[in-house]
């Protein structure tokens, strides 16, 4: 089963299995990860950051993802995703992707 | 059993349970619900997964694990029928009864029954619960004509489904506009127009006479002006009603819903209730309001779920609301009521546009139709009390997120 490991803005870290069908928001939610709160299925409230060396391993974010990431509340930067658009693609087998400071 | 007793798993109960316990509650918590299954996500129920995008089981928000985890009880499939607020005791359907020390409801809301003659045929569809998806799902698959009653977000966001699937439409509608008592009549043709492209058929200050049937099932829909639509299904989406009779038969103070401050508690301490099922004031509506959506639900639970920790923080955030229809994103924040203004920022005809509304000059509510930035940047400026001119809300090249900016320092 494919991995996904939030690292927090302290540096500490939690990896869980989730299946590739399953969105890395879904499944912070379904694990309690602090500082993801999409559970509102809302926009741009499910900012993380994505590992920089797998960035372009991942699909490019739509126009509608890009545009929802002009307005998140953290610091954007060129690796911000919204975790609601990304799954772990294969072959990968641990994403990794950071929680940013603030989300709303 | 003492501690915390929640009636309800949905977005509300569960939010309450989970501030609760990460706020500091030590004492046991058992949340209880007549529904069988883990909490689930209901936003996808009237469009992914009515497409066959979602699966059942990637509905579920939360499992057993996560909540023992937490050390909260969950007792699915068991309904709270009765509470005796002397005893602090909620009696079940199956006579087992939980004591508690604080209670708090999140009973939700139900879909409104349509009365007229044959209402109770088979093939007449309502939408609130995963298995009223479920039954919908599978009803869709046997129709190829489908009425829906009724153009609310519901109404609308099944008829995009089915019309996506290929069948044949029919909107019924009582009022003059789509959506009347969420948006403004520029968002309702807007709306109207998305859905005539898109082949549907929309019928507007036009009700209801009674059903037809063949054998007990719906066959056709008879209309005011007696008008007969074929329909192998219909759905009816003519708004909610509180799920507050446990509450009132117990004493506790009910109109259009359980009322509570804005700490989620009613007047009877120790007593909350928190999402659909709740009437709080809201000082963004100013008026007394009972909303339905997932951000009311979560949001107002918090605070309910920090009051009964013994913190306190009240709930004021802004309404928000969202529908997907078709390729159409809409992102409401705020509730327009009584607008005496608007402002119109892109363009209508290109499906990228923001509505802004104001009374007595201060902006409280923006639709924004694919402009998630500026619908971010409209949260902002209500939230933080802000009001542009409407002339800049209508000019496109002015920065609306400068004001946020400005406000930022002016609060720092």
């Amino acid at each position: 089963m494919p991995r996904v490991r939030f690292v927090q803005q302290d540096g500490s870290g939690k990896s869980i299995e989730v299946g590739r069908d399953v969105s890395v928001m879904l499944a912070a939610v379904r694990n309690g990860i602090h500082g993801i709160d999409g559970e509102c299925l809302d926009c741009a409230t499910c900012h993380v950051y994505v590992d920089e060396e797998q960035a372009s391993s991942l699909p490019q974010p739509s126009e509608e993802e890009l545009e929802l990431l002009s307005a998140v509340s953290g610091e954007r930067k060129p690796n911000s995703r919204l975790s609601c658009q990304l799954k772990v693609p294969a072959p990968l087998d641990e994403l990794v992707v950071h929680v940013p400071a603030r989300q709303s | 059993m003492t501690g915390l007793v929640v009636i309800g798993a949905s977005y509300a109960g569960v939010q309450a349970a989970l501030t609760a316990r990460d706020a500091g509650y030590s004492q046991p918590i058992t949340i209880v619900c007549d529904e069988e299954w883990l909490p689930y996500q209901r936003p996808p129920l009237s469009k992914d997964f009515l497409l066959g995008r979602i699966s059942e089981q990637n509905l579920i928000l939360r499992d057993e694990t996560f909540f023992e985890g937490k050390q909260i009880n969950l007792v699915l499939g068991q309904r709270a029928t009765l509470l005796d607020l002397h005893a602090r005791q909620v009696t079940l359907a199956g006579g087992n009864a939980l004591k508690f020390e604080k209670l708090l409801f999140a009973t939700g809301s139900r879909a409104r029954r349509i009365a007229v003659e044959g209402a109770d045929f088979d093939g007449i569809f309502y939408l609130r619960s995963v298995t009223d998806a479920i039954d919908l799902k599978a009803g869709l698959a046997n129709a190829a004509e489908i009425v829906i009653v009724g153009g609310g977000f519901i109404g609308l966001e099944v008829a995009a489904s089915a019309a996506k699937l290929g069948k044949k439409v029919t909107v019924v509608e009582a009022s003059s506009r789509l959506l009347e008592r969420a948006v403004s009549p520029v968002l309702s043709t807007f709306l109207l127009d998305t859905h005539l492209r898109a082949g549907v058929d929309v019928m507007l200050d036009e009700t209801v006479a009674s059903f037809k049937g063949n054998n007990r099932k719906v066959s056709a829909v008879v209309l005011g002006n007696g008008a007969v639509v074929h329909a192998d299904l219909v759905l009816v989406g003519i708004g909610g009603v509180a799920n507050d009779e446990i509450a009132r038969s117990a004493g506790l103070r009910c109109t259009n819903g359980i009322v509570v401050d804005a700490h989620g508690q009613c007047e009877t301490s120790d007593i909350f209730a928190a999402g659909d099922c709740t009437n709080h004031f809201n000082r963004f509506c100013e008026s007394w309001v009972r909303l339905e959506s997932v951000q009311n639900a979560q949001d107002q639970a918090k605070a309910a779920g920090l009051a009964i920790a013994g913190a306190r923080a009240p709930y004021e955030n802004v309404p928000r609301f969202w529908s997907d229809q078709y390729d159409v994103k809409l992102q409401i924040v705020g509730l327009a009521g009584r607008y005496d203004r608007q402002a119109v920022r892109g363009s209508v005809d290109d499906g990228r546009f923001s509505v802004f509304y104001y009374r007595q000059g201060r902006l409280v509510a923006v639709d924004s139709v694919h402009r998630p930035g500026e619908q971010m940047a409209a949260r902002r400026l209500i939230a933080a009390g802000i009001s542009p001119a409407p002339e800049q809300a209508a000019d496109p090249s002015f920065d609306l997120k400068s004001l946020v900016t400005a406000g930022d320092k002016a609060g720092a």
